[in-house]
Formats: C-alpha cells, sequence, structure tokens
C-alpha cells in the first residue's frame, strides 16, 4: 500500500488570524499543520498497519515555513516528506495550488505507482473544500470525496459520504483521491520516540522547475480570483451579559422581544 | 445584459428558500435562468422560480449518474453554456460539482459567498472568513464566473416583472465515471425548516446533558430549527445533521441561541456571523459570551423555561 497525504500549513485556530495585502499572514510561529489534515494522516497510517507494510508521503505546497506541516505529519509516523516551495505558488487559487499538488504526486507516482492520494476535508483557513476535487480532475483518478469511511479491497476503494439528504456508499478502482472527514476516525497523537525520529527525517524540497510545472500557469499571476480587499469586522456593540438571579430568562426574553425576534 | 445561471435545490420536489435568495440576487447581476437537474418540475414550481424572476427553467434529465459531481457538472454546464455567471447555494455537495465545472470551463469560483455584484463588468464577491472576523472582497478575474452563496444571506422576493419560466430541455453528454454510487440511504427531512436556511436556530451543547426538550420547545416557539455543538453528536444525544460549526453546517440566521455550548472556535466559524448572538451558559468565563449581543450566565434549566413563560406571556397579551 502507496499512500500520498496531502498537509496544508494554515494560521493556528487559537491565534489572531489576519491577512497582509490580500493574503493570510503564515508565520512560523502561529502555523501548524491543517487539523482536518490529522484525519488524513490517520487514515492512511492506519491502511499501512493494517497492511502490515507500505509506505506513506505527506506533501505540503507552501512557503518556506510550511515545512512544519510536514514535520508533523513525520512526527505522527509517515515515511517520507515532500515539501514543495517556490516563490511562484504564492496568490494561487484552488486551480493553481491543484495543478502544483497533481505535478508532485505525478513525480512520486512515477517512480513507483501510488494507490491512494488521501486530504483533510478542509484547509481550516480557505475553507473552500474544492481541492480534493480539482486534484482528482487533474490526476485524472477516481474521485471518492467526504469519507466518513474508508475500505480498501484489492483495488476498489469503497467509501461511505454521510451527505444532508442521504448516506451514500461509493466505490471506485485505485488509485483515488480520497478526502476524509473528521468523523472518519480519531487522529493519533505523536509519541516521543516518534518525535525523536522525526528530527532526523529528511523532508525532500522541490521547486517548480524539478516538477516540470510553468510558473506562469500558477501563483497570482494565473489566479481566477483575486481579493481587493480584506479588512476585519468591527467587534459586536452593545454587548449585555447579565447574570441570573431569578430574573435571567425574563430578561432574554425582552430581550428578545424588543429586537422582534420573539 | 448578462445571464446568470442559477442552479435549483429542491426537496420532495418542492424549490427550497435558498434558491429564491439566489434567483433574487441574480436580479441583480443580470437576467436570472433557473437550472433543474432531474425530472422535470411540476407546473407550480416552475412558476414559483418565475416569479421570483426566472426567464427559463432548464431541466436536465440526468437521472440518479446526478448523485456523482463529475456527471452533475456535465448537466449543469449542458445547461450554462451561454451564461456569464453560475450561482449555486454553497453547500458540500454543490463545491465539488462547480469545481468539475470550473475546470471544464476556465471560470473562476468563489464558494460561501454572502453578496456578488457585478464592478466593471467582473463578479464581485464578500465573504466573512476566519470564523467571521475578517470581510473578504473577490474579484473573479475570468469572463465566466461561478458563485457559491450561502443560505439566509439574501432576503428573497419576488421580481418586478415575474419571468415567464419557460421550460426548455436540456440534454446533457454524461461523461464516463469511475465511481459507482452501490447504496444510498435516504436521510429522513427535518421536521420544519433544514438548519442551514432556519431564520432562527437554537443550539445545545454538553451543557444540556442529553436533554433536548427545553431547546427544542424554545426552537418551535421562535420559528426555528435545533442546532447542536460537535460534543453533542459525538454523545449520540442528537444526530449528526444537526452539527453547527465548521465541519457541520454554517448557519446565518437573523437570531442564534446558544445553550450550553461553550464556543469552541471551531464552532464559533460556523455561526459567528448570525445576526444576533444569545447565550446561555453557568460558565462567566465561557468564550461564547465574547460574540453573544445577549449573555445569560446561568443554569440553562432554570433560564430556558422562564424565558419561554415570558414569550408566551407578553404574546397572549
Ligand atoms: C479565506 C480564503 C478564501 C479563499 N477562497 C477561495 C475561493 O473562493 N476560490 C479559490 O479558487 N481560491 C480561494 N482561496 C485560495 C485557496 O484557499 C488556496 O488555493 C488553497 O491552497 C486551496 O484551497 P483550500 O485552502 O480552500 O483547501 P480545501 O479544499 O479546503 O482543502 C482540502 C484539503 O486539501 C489539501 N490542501 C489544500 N491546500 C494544500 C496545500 N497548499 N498543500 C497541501 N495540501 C493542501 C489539504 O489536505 C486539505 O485538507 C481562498 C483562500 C483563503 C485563505
Ligand atoms: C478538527 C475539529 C473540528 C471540529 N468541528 C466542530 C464543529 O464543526 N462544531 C462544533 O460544535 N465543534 C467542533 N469541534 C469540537 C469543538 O472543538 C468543541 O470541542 C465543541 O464545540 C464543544 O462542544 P460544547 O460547547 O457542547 O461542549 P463544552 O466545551 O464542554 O461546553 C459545554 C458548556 O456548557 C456549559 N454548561 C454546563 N452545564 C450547563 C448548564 N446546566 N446550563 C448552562 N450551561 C451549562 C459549560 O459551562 C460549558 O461552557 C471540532 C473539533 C476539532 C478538533
Amino acid at each position: 500500500m502507496r499512500i500520498l497525504v496531502t498537509v496544508k500549513f494554515v494560521p493556528d485556530l487559537q491565534s489572531q488570524r489576519s491577512f497582509t495585502d490580500g493574503a493570510v499572514t503564515r508565520t512560523g510561529d502561529d502555523g501548524t499543520m491543517n487539523e482536518l489534515d490529522e484525519n488524513a494522516v490517520e487514515a492512511a497510517l492506519q491502511l499501512r498497519e493494517a497492511a502490515g507494510e507500505g509506505e506513506v508521503y505527506a506533501l505540503t505546497v507552501g512557503g518556506d515555513d510550511a515545512v512544519a506541516a510536514v514535520r508533523k505529519a513525520l512526527q505522527l509516523g509517515v515515511d517520507h516528506a515532500l515539501h514543495v516551495a517556490d516563490a511562484s505558488v504564492a496568490g494561487s487559487d484552488v486551480f493553481g495550488t491543484a495543478k502544483v499538488l497533481a505535478a508532485a504526486v505525478r513525480k512520486v507516482h512515477d517512480e513507483a505507482p501510488l494507490d491512494l492520494v488521501i486530504t483533510g476535508m478542509a484547509a481550516l483557513d480557505g475553507l473552500t473544500s474544492m481541492l480534493p476535487t480539482a486534484l482528482a480532475a487533474e490526476l485524472d483518478w477516481s474521485q471518492l470525496t467526504l469519507a466518513s469511511g474508508l475500505t480498501i479491497d484489492g483495488a476498489t476503494a469503497t467509501v461511505v459520504r454521510n451527505l444532508p439528504d442521504a448516506h451514500e456508499t461509493v466505490s471506485a478502482p485505485l488509485p483515488a483521491v480520497v478526502s476524509v472527514t473528521d468523523e472518519a476516525n480519531t487522529p493519533r497523537y505523536p509519541n516521543f520516540k516518534l518525535i525523536m525520529a522525526a528530527r532526523s527525517k529528511p523532508v525532500t524540497t522541490w521547486t517548480l522547475e524539478d516538477l516540470g510545472v510553468d510558473a506562469a500557469t500558477v501563483g497570482a499571476a494565473a489566479a481566477r480570483t483575486v481579493v481587493v480587499d480584506a479588512s476585519p469586522r468591527p467587534p459586536r456593540e452593545n454587548r449585555t451579559v447579565v447574570t441570573d438571579t431569578g430574573e435571567g430568562g425574563a430578561a432574554l426574553a425582552d430581550f428578545l422581544i424588543e429586537r422582534g425576534l420573539a | 445584459m448578462s445571464t446568470v445561471a442559477v442552479l435549483v435545490e429542491s426537496r420532495d420536489g418542492s424549490v427550497t428558500q435558498p434558491t429564491f435568495e439566489a434567483l433574487t440576487l441574480a436580479r441583480t447581476l443580470g437576467t436570472p435562468v433557473a437550472v433543474w437537474i432531474g425530472a422535470a418540475p411540476a407546473p407550480a414550481e416552475a412558476a414559483r422560480l418565475g416569479i421570483h424572476g426566472a426567464e427559463e427553467v432548464r431541466v436536465v434529465d440526468a437521472g440518479d449518474a446526478a448523485r456523482l459531481p463529475a456527471a452533475a457538472a456535465a448537466a449543469l454546464g449542458a445547461a450554462t453554456a451561454d451564461a456569464d455567471v453560475v450561482l449555486v447555494i454553497s453547500t458540500f455537495v454543490n463545491k465539488e460539482i462547480v469545481t468539475r465545472l470550473a475546470l471544464a470551463t476556465g471560470a473562476g469560483v468563489v464558494v460561501d459567498a454572502s453578496d456578488a455584484e457585478m464592478v466593471d463588468g467582473h463578479v464581485e464577491t464578500l465573504q466573512t472568513v476566519f470564523a467571521a472576523t475578517w470581510n473578504v472582497r473577490t474579484r473573479i478575474a475570468t469572463d465566466k464566473a461561478i458563485v457559491g452563496i450561502r443560505p439566509n444571506t439574501t432576503q428573497a422576493s419576488p421580481g418586478e416583472t415575474p419571468g415567464a419560466a419557460t421550460l426548455v430541455e436540456v440534454a446533457a453528454d454524461l461523461p464516463e465515471t469511475r465511481e459507482l454510487v452501490t447504496g444510498v440511504e435516504p436521510v429522513p427531512a427535518p421536521d420544519g425548516v433544514p438548519l442551514a436556511e432556519a431564520p432562527v436556530v437554537v443550539s445545545g451543547g454538553r451543557g444540556t446533558n442529553g436533554d433536548y426538550t427545553l431547546v427544542r420547545e424554545l426552537a418551535e416557539l421562535l420559528g426555528g430549527a435545533v442546532g447542536a455543538s460537535r460534543d453533542a453528536t459525538d454523545e449520540g444525544w442528537i444526530s449528526h445533521e444537526h452539527m453547527v460549526g465548521q465541519t457541520g453546517t454554517t448557519v446565518t440566521p437573523a437570531l442564534y441561541v446558544a445553550c450550553g455550548i461553550s464556543g469552541a472556535v471551531h464552532h464559533r466559524g460556523g455561526m459567528q456571523a448570525s445576526g444576533t448572538i444569545v447565550a446561555v451558559n453557568i460558565d462567566p468565563d465561557a468564550p461564547i459570551f465574547e460574540i453573544a449581543d445577549f449573555g445569560v450566565v446561568g443554569d440553562l434549566g432554570d433560564v430556558i423555561p422562564q424565558a419561554i413563560a415570558r414569550i408566551k406571556e407578553v404574546r397572549g397579551s
């Protein structure tokens, strides 16, 4: 079983997230591996463990600081770390990002075939959930997205998709791009031994040239969408907090009635 | 005038409220046409689309294949070849469909938008991001634009001059797909308004201790839907469809009431853009109070029944 997991470097949810010149501020101090990619890593590790053999790659596309995302994946137990770092990627939209990720996946796949690419269900900054579909389309592989369950039987992958109107079961031949939801599993914590071992594991760094991607086809220059303004929302004004001493419910009701909400 | 295609969402054959919101928004961008994927709609439903401005209802019957994003994208593409703007409701499934459509057409896409307007011939969108702490305005630079719009961000209204809503059948060449849907287990429709569309959402978290009686009663009284935190759905107290948050349903009702919910950032990400936020929590330091317009520090077992009684009393008088 050969699996590649995509992991994104995102601002920590608990930090003061912000934009600088229309782009997300990404610094090593407040950045981390996207939490939902822990589910992707976990899914890959479980498949490797169940098969008793195989290799798991972690891949990130991002600036120099983004290496922290694949380092985290190494600590969780993946075998290899890949980082595409190239200034020309900055400002990519979903399609530019997918093109670069696909080129890196192909490079690994050409050396020895992969069975699966596993992604998170969303990156907790962009939150578009579009990338897994775009990646499957770029690669022209099977698309099995939003999986809350994943099983592999021979050369076929089967997933369960919990959609608002129905729970679907979908099967497709490998190789496939699978995105897993946070219901799919419970991610493990890195243990001391793995943290120590991760320190000495190498991270392979690629540029667009290494991947044979024309810089003009990705990044801000090729982006179909352009952020023209980003500004902090003003905090809510006139906030009231009362302590219930027997009248709290009535106060709540009065507030709702006053605002025409009840 | 630009042609603005709106992908219709329906439930049991009836057009959903967010579709009428999207048609209302579409009228400000150009000439709306509605796209219906499935067997032709009942005449009354087509008429309702017309009342909200649809000049045409383009029907693409792709059969069961339409469950697969690639097939649905081909169907949508066949019906929107002439459209300058394609508007869809921003759901997980539609995000997959428009990604495929964008790759096929070269269109730029913005999803989770709360508004869209034409500026110098290009669509510009508004999004609230980072758990609704930032506003982002984005220009779609391509000639064709695709926008995923959030429910409850436009007030639906009938058009001044109702559209003709002529039914037009469109044939689609469906692609061969590798994926095969081998099972579909329908989820029973919620009683009342679905979470994402509800004008009022009353949510309960771990603080309910699994008893949703009061939460449901208040929701019903206010004409709203019942929401929950992930801890509550994980406990199995209420089904997953009720989960509000970044990985659940994002809601923007006029009123959001959080009962016994701490206000973790994952939860806030799915409700922070709501109109008015009210919180009831026994812990004065709960982070939910930082974003609440009105908060009550107290036991929800005391506060909610009193609020319900008061509202009934005022309404009765
Ligand atoms: C606030 C905000 C709004 C945006 N809105 C749009 C928009 O509407 N349209 C648009 O075209 N672009 C948009 N972008 C740009 C887009 O986020 C990036 O191109 C991004 O790399 C891919 O989309 P995502 O982060 O939404 O990923 P998602 O599709 O939400 O991520 C799913 C999974 O893909 C993988 N993944 C995503 N990015 C990477 C990466 N760089 N490296 C490794 N794995 C990755 C992860 O496994 C992740 O869990 C937006 C960005 C931001 C910050
Ligand atoms: C990757 C990831 C994604 C996640 N996505 C989501 C998501 O989409 N949605 C989501 O909700 N969570 C999500 N979570 C979980 C989230 O981090 C929190 O754990 C969760 O929201 C907490 O739920 P809660 O507020 O009900 O419980 P708690 O945090 O335990 O809070 C319960 C609150 O109830 C109060 N309380 C107790 N008794 C009473 C009483 N009698 N009266 C009044 N108040 C009382 C307590 O003071 C406390 O503040 C996610 C987590 C992860 C890691």
